[in-house]
């Protein structure tokens, strides 16, 4: 059972801080590492992977330090998220040429098992040149996972992946994960990370924004307050869904400006389940309805600052 | 050596290096020299004229050998970092100490090929220059060795590797070993020299080291920057972007 400990990890460039204090354990299963762009997911993935230092605190893989530790690759498998591979080598080369600098007994064996667990067998004879991106995804995570690794790491692995080739790399790591292997994958988008994994670690501006069950964190996220933009046919229809709307729970607050009216709902379930009900019932046409500030990079904001408070 | 040797690696830089578009340019040089050859040769038939020395040191070891070895020495390892590519061959437990010392091999045995071969080759054309030839020759194995150990160091230190090594070929040993007695003790060129001219003496041959000199300062430069080279590798780093 492998597992990987931060305590107290910074990781600064110059006087930009990149990773800020970040304590967590990860143990067997997959776990997924939600983020922002910017936020120092690749920074952490990095940092376990042995190919960078932290600037302050300690990081372990399996007890011992990753970084200058060439030993850990061991037990450890990385899928870097840049998408540059020995283009003139075949898939099946390039799985095999790991087989080799790993030294494996089996290499023929090896080979062929994590090029069918990748679904690449068709592929394997072609040049990594001629490949697609998501190609070029699934072969690394070939190469990554012929020494049968106790961990992976994989950084941004779905980038470029059609849905079918999404989906079949999902229920891999999610095998790989019952299994009792440690694999922990950035990813910054939210599907991604909830279709896969029940624990999740939540990066924002380099720090730990949200840690544990992704179901309870997914509340968190959905429970916070939404602003829409609604607009009626006209400025009288805008005042009177603004009286109906104020009498309902869901509503903190309604604000009319000459353009329609902004409400403020602290339950979106409800506010959206009902909108249309409300505004056809009370014979008002809607005309637009806009959500405001939903990028995930407010989402994420929302967690900092909730933790903060 | 031999275990910190990787056939593996080596392979795999063999196929990437030969497989880039700059690998067109190991071969110019050594064009240029024995086309030059060619013409001199032609032109010059006699016998004790001053060129074969002039043409194969100068050009040999001023231009074709530095050059080639520096297009080589960085191209091994510095262009496989600088694409990225390296992470999948340093996320294996392949020792660094080993991958350093089998890129160097490789550098060495393909600047040999690109650069000492036709010295001996523009040599041979020559006219009475055999036992010239094969100090040259000589010179220039023993100069790839030592230019191949400071360029894949190079290449590892700095992401502007070719820029450094131009400066040090251009400045410091094309300039200011010509001019500056002492600059020739940190010259891999005045190395060279010095071994071919110990094994035939040639006063046009410019050398100024002696073949103790060469030997001793020679070892200890490719030892230094091999040792250089692994304790960086070792401390490898991505390089990240701030958040």
């Amino acid at each position: 059972m492998s597992a990987i400990e931060l305590s107290n990890v910074s990781r600064w460039y110059g006087n930009v801080v990149a990773v800020n204090d970040i304590t967590m354990t990860i143990g067997p299963g997959v776990t997924g590492l939600l983020g922002p762009n910017g936020a120092g997911k690749s920074t952490i993935i990095h940092m376990i992977a042995g190919f960078l230092g932290p600037s302050k605190g300690t990081l372990t893989v399996d007890g011992r330090p990753s970084w200058e530790n060439p030993g850990v690759y061991k037990i450890l498998g990385l899928v870097p998220e840049r998408d540059s591979v020995y283009a003139f080598l075949t898939g099946e080369q390039f799985v095999r040429a790991t087989a080799k600098l790993h030294k494996l007994p089996d290499l023929a064996g090896a080979t062929r098992r994590a090029i069918e667990m990748t679904d690449m067998a068709d592929a394997a004879d072609r040049k990594i040149s001629t490949y697609s991106k998501g190609m070029r995804q699934r072969i690394k995570v070939a190469a990554a996972l012929v020494h049968d690794p106790q961990i992976l790491l994989l950084d941004e692995p779905f980038n470029g992946m059609d849905p079918r080739q999404r989906i079949h790399m999902m229920d891999l790591l999610a095998k790989l994960g019952t299994e009792g292997r440690t694999i922990l994958f950035s990813s910054h988008i939210l599907e991604e990370v909830e279709r896969l994994s029940g624990t999740i670690q939540v990066m924002v501006a380099g720090r730990l924004a949200a840690s544990g069950d992704f179901r309870a964190i997914r509340r968190l996220m959905t429970s916070r307050p939404h602003v829409f933009n609604v607009r009626t046919s006209s400025a009288s229809d805008d005042r009177r869904l603004a009286a109906v709307l104020v009498g309902r729970p869901f509503t903190n607050a309604v604000e009319l400006s000459g353009k329609g009216l902004q409400v403020r709902t602290s339950d979106f379930g409800a506010f959206c389940g009902q909108i249309a009900a409300l505004t056809r019932d009370n014979g008002i046409a809607l005309r637009e309805l806009l959500p405001t500030d939903e990028s995930l990079e407010s989402v994420f904001g929302y967690l900092l600052s909730d933790q903060a408070n | 050596m031999s275990s910190l040797f990787n056939p593996v690696v080596a392979a795999l830089t063999f196929r990437a290096t030969l497989g880039r578009r700059r690998a067109v340019l190991f071969a110019i040089p050594a064009v240029i020299l024995i086309a030059l050859t060619l013409v001199l040769r032609a032109t010059h038939p006699a016998a004790g004229a001053l060129w074969p020395s002039n043409v194969l040191g100068d050009f040999g070891f001023s231009v074709l050998l530095p050059l080639t070895a520096l297009i080589i020495g960085t191209s091994v390892l510095g262009a496989e970092i600088d694409d990225g590519s390296a992470i999948h061959l340093l996320a294996t437990p392949v020792p660094r100490s080993s991958v350093v010392v089998t890129k160097f091999a490789v550098s060495a045995m393909m600047t040999m090929v690109f650069a000492a071969l036709p010295e001996l080759i523009a040599g041979l054309l020559a006219p009475h220059s055999t036992k010239l030839a094969f100090a040259l020759f000589v010179g220039a194995l023993v100069g790839s060795v030592i230019y191949s150990a400071v360029f894949v160091a190079a290449s590892v230190l700095t992401s502007r590797a070719i820029a450094v090594g131009l400066l040090y070929v251009l400045i410091w040993e094309g300039l200011l070993g010509n001019l500056v007695g002492g600059a020739r003790i940190l010259s891999v060129a005045h190395y060279s020299l010095g071994v071919a001219n110990a094994i035939d003496p040639d006063q046009n041959l410019m050398a100024g080291l002696t073949l103790a000199t060469s030997v001793i300062l020679g070892t200890i430069v490719t030892i230094g920057a091999l040792i250089l080279a692994t304790r960086r590798l070792s401390a490898f780093a991505i390089k990240g972007e701030p958040a």
